[in-house]
C-alpha cells in the first residue's frame, strides 16, 4: 500500500471542520446507515405498497401527504459521500475496481464476509439508531451520552471479536 | 445565530446543503485512508491505528467547535439534535455492529466511500447492509418492545458522569492525547519498518498533542453562555438610558385600553404566577430568555417588552440580559408587581400628591381594578394559551 493518504491528523481535522459546520448549519450530525434505511423502505414500497403502508417498521414514513423517504438529509448526504470519494479517488488516482482482503483470504470469500458484516451492521445500526457516523462521530461532537455508548460497544466488541476474525485481516 | 434549518434553510434547501457536505465527508474520509477496509481493520490488530487518530480528532474537534460556536453565541446548543439514548438498544446495537465492523472491515459511511472508488468488497457491504436492514424491518414486530425500551431521552454524557461539560472535555482530550501516544508505540512494535505512523513527520504529533491539550484546558475554563451573561447582567450597576421605566398607572392604562403591542414578560417563580398573573403575561426564567422560544416570540422591534417581578431590581438585571442579547423595546415595571399590586389592584391611595387631578386618579384606579381583576379571573378559567414550540431540528439516522 504505498499510495499516499493525507497525514491522519490532519483528515481528523477536516472531518471534525465538516462534521462542524453540519451541527452549524443543519443543528444535526452526519450519517450513513439511515440512508440505507430509507432506500430499503422506497423500495419495499416500490415492489409491495400495501405491505409497507400497513407492516409496523414501514408504515410511519407513508403517512397520508408524506414525502417519498427518499427526500431525506441523509439520502441526499450520502449520494454526496459517493460523490466526494469518487472525487477523492479521482484526484489521487486511487480508482480501480479491485476486492481488498487480508493475505490468507480469496476475494470470493472476502465478499462473502463483506457482505454478513454488512448485514450485521445494517441490522445493529437500526437498533441503536445510527452507526459509526450517525450515533458515534456525530453523537461524540455533541456529547450525547449514546454516542458514547454506541461507540464504547461497537469498537469494545470489535476488539473481543478480532482473535477469532484474524485470519479475515492478517 | 446558527442553526439556519429550519427557519433560514427550507427542508428542499436543507437537502442540497446536505449533498454538498456529503461531498466534503466522502472526500476526507477517502483522503484518510479510511476506503480501505485493511486499514480500517487494522485498529483492532494493532498495525494500523489511522481510525484511532482520525475519529478521534474529529469529535474533538467538532466538540471543541461547537462548544466555541456556543460561548460566542454563534450556535444555539439548545436547539441541535442530540442523538437519544436507548440503553438496550444502543449496547445491543453496538454489538451487532462491532461484529459487523471486523467481519466486515467497514461501516457504512466508509463502504460507500470505498464502493464510489472502485472496491468490490464495499460495495458486497452496501449490498449486505441492505439485506440487513430489510432483513430487522421485516422481523421488526418480534423485537418492536425491545426497540422502544430504556429510553432516556438526549441525555448528555458530562450529565451521565455527573461533571461538567469542560471537565468532559478536558478528560476527552487528555484521553484522546494518550491514545494518540500509545497507538504510535503499539503500531511501531507490531510493524517495526511500515508503521503507518512513521509516515508522516513525528513533529505533526506533538502540534497535534499540544494543541489538544491547550484547547482542553480552554474548554475547561469557559463557562457557558447562560452563566457567563446573565452575571454580566448582575453586575451592571447602571440601569441603560434607553430603558422605559413603566409606572403602574400607565401599565394599568394598556391593560385596560387593551392594547396590543406590548408583552408583559413575568420573571417570578411560577406558583407565585399561577397564584396571580397579570392578563396576557409570560412566565419565564431568566435563561429562558437566550432560547429559541424568546427569540422567536420578542423580536420584533414594535412589540414592547414589559418585565415584571418581584423587585425592580431583578427587572433591570433581565432587561441588561435583554439588552446585551440584542434585543429592543425594552421596559420594565417601576417598583416591581407589588407596586402595581398596592396602587391598582389594592387600594388606590399610593402616590396621590394632593393636586387636583387627584380625584381623576382615584376614579382611573378604580375602575382599573375592576377591569383588570375581572380580566384575571377570566384568564385563570380559560385554558393556557398555547405557547409555540421552537421547532426543534430532526435528526438521527
Amino acid at each position: 500500500m504505498n499510495t499516499r493518504y493525507l497525514n491522519p491528523y490532519l483528515a481528523g481535522f477536516l472531518l471534525g471542520l465538516v462534521l462542524l459546520a453540519t451541527v452549524f448549519i443543519t443543528g444535526r450530525g452526519l450519517g450513513a446507515s439511515g440512508a440505507i434505511k430509507n432506500i430499503v423502505i422506497a423500495s419495499v414500497h416500490r415492489v409491495a405498497p400495501s405491505h409497507a403502508e400497513t407492516a409496523p417498521f414501514y408504515s410511519s414514513y407513508f403517512k397520508p401527504g408524506a414525502d417519498s423517504p427518499l427526500r431525506a438529509w441523509l439520502v441526499f448526504e450520502v449520494i454526496g459521500v459517493l460523490i466526494g470519494g469518487f472525487i477523492s479517488g479521482l484526484v489521487s488516482d486511487r480508482l480501480k475496481l479491485t476486492t481488498e482482503s487480508g493475505p490468507r483470504l480469496k476475494p470470493q470469500a472476502r465478499w462473502m464476509f463483506a457482505f454478513i458484516g454488512g448485514a450485521l451492521f445494517g441490522a445493529g445500526a437500526q437498533l441503536a439508531r445510527g452507526c459509526t457516523s450517525g450515533a458515534a462521530l456525530s453523537g461524540m461532537a455533541v456529547l450525547s451520552t449514546a454516542g458514547f455508548v454506541t461507540m464504547m460497544a461497537i469498537f469494545g466488541t470489535g476488539y473481543v471479536c478480532a482473535w477469532f476474525a484474524r485470519r479475515l485481516w492478517l | 445565530m446558527g442553526p439556519f434549518v429550519p427557519d433560514l434553510i427550507s427542508d428542499q434547501l436543507n437537502l442540497v446543503v446536505a449533498l454538498l457536505l456529503g461531498i466534503g465527508f466522502g472526500f476526507v474520509l477517502e483522503q484518510a485512508g479510511f476506503s480501505s477496509s485493511r486499514r480500517l481493520a487494522g485498529v483492532f490488530y494493532g498495525y494500523d491505528f489511522t481510525v484511532v487518530r482520525v475519529f478521534f480528532t474529529a469529535a474533538v474537534t467538532a466538540m471543541s467547535g461547537i462548544a466555541l460556536f456556543g460561548y460566542f453565541g454563534w450556535l444555539d446548543v439548545k436547539a441541535i439534535f442530540i442523538n437519544p439514548m436507548w440503553v438496550q438498544p444502543a449496547i445491543v446495537g453496538g454489538i451487532i455492529m462491532g461484529v459487523g465492523f471486523i467481519v466486515g472491515g467497514y461501516c457504512p459511511g466508509t463502504s460507500i466511500c470505498a464502493a464510489a472508488i472502485g472496491k468490490i468488497d464495499a460495495m458486497f457491504f452496501v449490498l449486505g447492509g441492505v439485506a440487513g436492514v430489510f432483513g430487522f424491518a421485516e422481523l421488526y414486530p418480534n423485537f418492536m418492545n425491545f426497540f422502544d425500551s430504556t429510553a432516556l431521552g438526549s441525555i448528555r454524557v458530562y450529565d451521565s458522569l455527573g461533571i461538567s461539560q469542560g471537565a468532559f472535555a478536558l478528560i476527552l482530550i487528555v484521553v484522546a492525547v494518550g491514545m494518540f501516544y500509545a497507538t504510535t508505540l503499539i503500531e511501531k512494535k507490531v510493524n517495526k519498518t511500515a508503521a503507518p505512523s512513521l509516515s508522516f513527520p513525528v513533529k505533526s504529533h506533538f502540534i497535534a498533542g499540544s494543541f489538544a491539550i491547550l484547547l482542553a484546558l480552554v474548554l475547561f475554563l469557559l463557562p457557558d453562555r447562560e452563566t457567563r451573561l446573565i452575571a454580566k447582567a448582575t453586575q451592571q450597576s447602571t440601569i441603560d438610558q434607553s430603558a422605559r421605566i413603566v409606572p403602574p398607572d400607565e401599565l394599568a392604562f394598556w391593560i385596560l385600553d387593551r392594547e396590543t403591542n406590548f408583552q408583559i414578560i413575568d420573571l417570578r417563580l411560577e406558583e407565585n404566577f399561577k397564584a396571580l398573573a397579570l392578563p396576557n403575561s409570560r412566565n419565564l426564567k431568566l435563561g429562558d430568555l437566550l432560547g429559541k422560544e424568546s427569540r422567536d416570540a420578542f423580536a420584533s422591534k414594535y412589540l414592547r417588552k414589559v418585565l415584571v417581578a418581584d423587585t425592580e431590581n431583578e427587572e433591570r438585571i433581565a432587561l441588561s440580559l435583554m439588552k446585551d442579547l440584542g434585543y429592543e423595546n425594552l421596559s420594565l415595571l417601576e417598583g416591581g408587581l407589588p407596586s402595581f399590586q398596592q396602587t391598582i389592584l389594592e387600594h388606590s391611595s399610593t402616590g396621590l400628591d394632593g393636586s387636583r387631578w387627584d380625584a381623576d386618579v382615584v376614579r382611573f384606579r378604580t375602575e382599573a381594578r375592576a377591569d383588570i381583576l375581572k380580566q384575571i379571573e377570566t384568564a385563570k378559567q380559560a385554558p393556557a394559551a398555547p405557547v409555540k414550540k421552537a421547532k426543534a431540528v430532526k435528526g438521527g439516522c
